[in-house]
């Protein structure tokens, strides 16, 4: 399936086109609901990417821990956000990593956004 | 007959519940949040609800990709929370009303709402952070609930007219329901955000402002926006807005707003919070 622009910048949308493409991935991302998921994951990461069937572009972006190249592989970000939690980060390390900024430069923006 | 004694909209911010744990209420960047909520407390402890239907979104703990329903009502005896992903203390399980679930799923299908219905469904920080917002104290709940869901994960979504017709035909079904239940309507999520893309953090405060403005007194105006357009003024997660609008629309008649706050950022979030009150409500205490 194609991947279509929405036309809305710097704004993926995970659409059914997504939802395929990223599957295997998400599915990995949504066991780490449950804390011995998040155990088996961090005891052999490999492993368990393998059981859950992961594309070798996937494979990479988990490698990457980078979240714009997740998302391009199919992620969605509520279940990349539990992803982001075995790794300790929270929204807005998520948010200063997709933008190139600083921690504290991506929160200053924010408070600047309510002025 | 049942009362609907109004309706409250929260945001639901996960990190609001790790500020909850850590009772970080009087914290400078956390006091302008939490003093949004006592007038909204005082107003739910005077109006005394018995049930709260609650419209809000699954965050992926209790729906996944393979088979994600656009519109879901909880008809479980009991709802529990879970960790996320994230290890979230549990809170006490919360009290189901199946019946009033029944009622609520017949009045929508009839409606040509053709909904998922669920007697097992775990509640995510959507539902328990307003809930812990507007009960605060812990223990067990005072009020039994009617979770009722909107897909914001995977586009499609629904429009917010769809979002505002699904509000006014459960309205119709608790004004119809024969139990002499006190009933509050809560709406969860917004205000504008975002989470994902270069663009994240995207906040748009004159957007907000005018939605909550025109939930008021006019929340048609809402309807004639897509959810793309949601998306692009309000950001990707702005979409939460619809579970607002439908809270609003569930009420009968013309409204009162009885409380109002807003603070920019909670985490990545613009939050907001309302109150609104029916004016039959409002009558019915005068006379």
């Amino acid at each position: 399936m194609q991947q279509r622009d929405y036309g809305i910048p710097g704004t993926p949308i995970f659409d059914g086109a997504m939802a395929a493409k990223g599957y295997a991935l998400n599915r990995m991302c949504y066991s780490f609901n449950a804390a011995e998921n998040r155990e088996a994951f961090r005891r052999d990461e490999e492993a368990y990417c393998r059981s859950y069937g992961l594309s070798g572009e996937q494979r990479a972006a988990v490698a990457s821990r980078n979240v714009l190249q997740l998302i391009a592989a199919g992620g969605n970000i509520y279940y990349l956000a539990k992803f982001a939690g075995i790794l300790g980060l929270d929204v807005q390390d998520i948010g200063a990593q997709q933008t190139g900024m600083t921690k504290e430069a991506f929160k200053a923006r924010l408070v600047e956004a309510g002025r | 007959m049942a009362t609907i004694v109004g309706a409250v909209t929260s945001s639901h911010v996960p990190a609001i519940g790790r500020a909850l744990e850590k009772g970080l209420q009087q914290d400078p960047y956390w006091q302008p949040f939490f003093a949004g909520y006592p007038p909204a407390q005082r107003w739910i402890a005077q109006a005394k609800p018995d049930v709260a239907v609650v419209f809000y979104q699954d965050h992926g703990l209790n729906f996944f990709l393979d088979a994600m329903p656009t519109f879901a009502v909880g008809a479980a005896a009991e709802y529990r929370n879970a960790d996320e992903g994230w290890g979230i203390p549990t809170v006490a399980p919360f009290r189901g009303d199946p019946a009033l679930s029944w009622h609520v799923i017949e009045t929508l299908v009839a409606d040509e709402f053709d909904v998922t219905t669920c007697q097992r469904m775990l509640v995510d920080h959507a539902l328990t952070l307003p809930m812990a917002l507007l009960w605060p104290g812990g223990g067990a709940w005072p009020v039994r609930i009617v979770p009722i869901t909107m897909n914001h994960v995977q586009h499609p979504l629904p429009s917010p007219r769809r979002a505002y017709r699904l509000g006014q035909s459960v309205g119709r079904a608790l004004a119809s329901w024969p139990g002499d239940e006190r009933i509050v309507v809560l709406g969860t999520g917004g205000l504008s955000h975002q989470l994902d893309g270069r663009r994240a953090g995207f906040i748009n405060k004159p957007f907000d402002l005018m939605c909550m403005d025109a939930l008021v007194d006019e929340p048609e105006k809402l309807t004639r926006y897509s959810a793309l357009d949601l998306v692009r003024e309000a950001g990707a997660q702005g979409t939460e807005l619809m579970a607002w609008i439908a809270a609003r629309a569930a009420l009968p008649g013309r409204v009162r707003k009885v409380h109002a706050h807003y603070h920019v950022p909670v985490s990545n979030t613009a939050a907001g919070l309302m109150v609104f009150e029916p004016e039959s409500a409002v009558l019915a205490r005068a006379a």
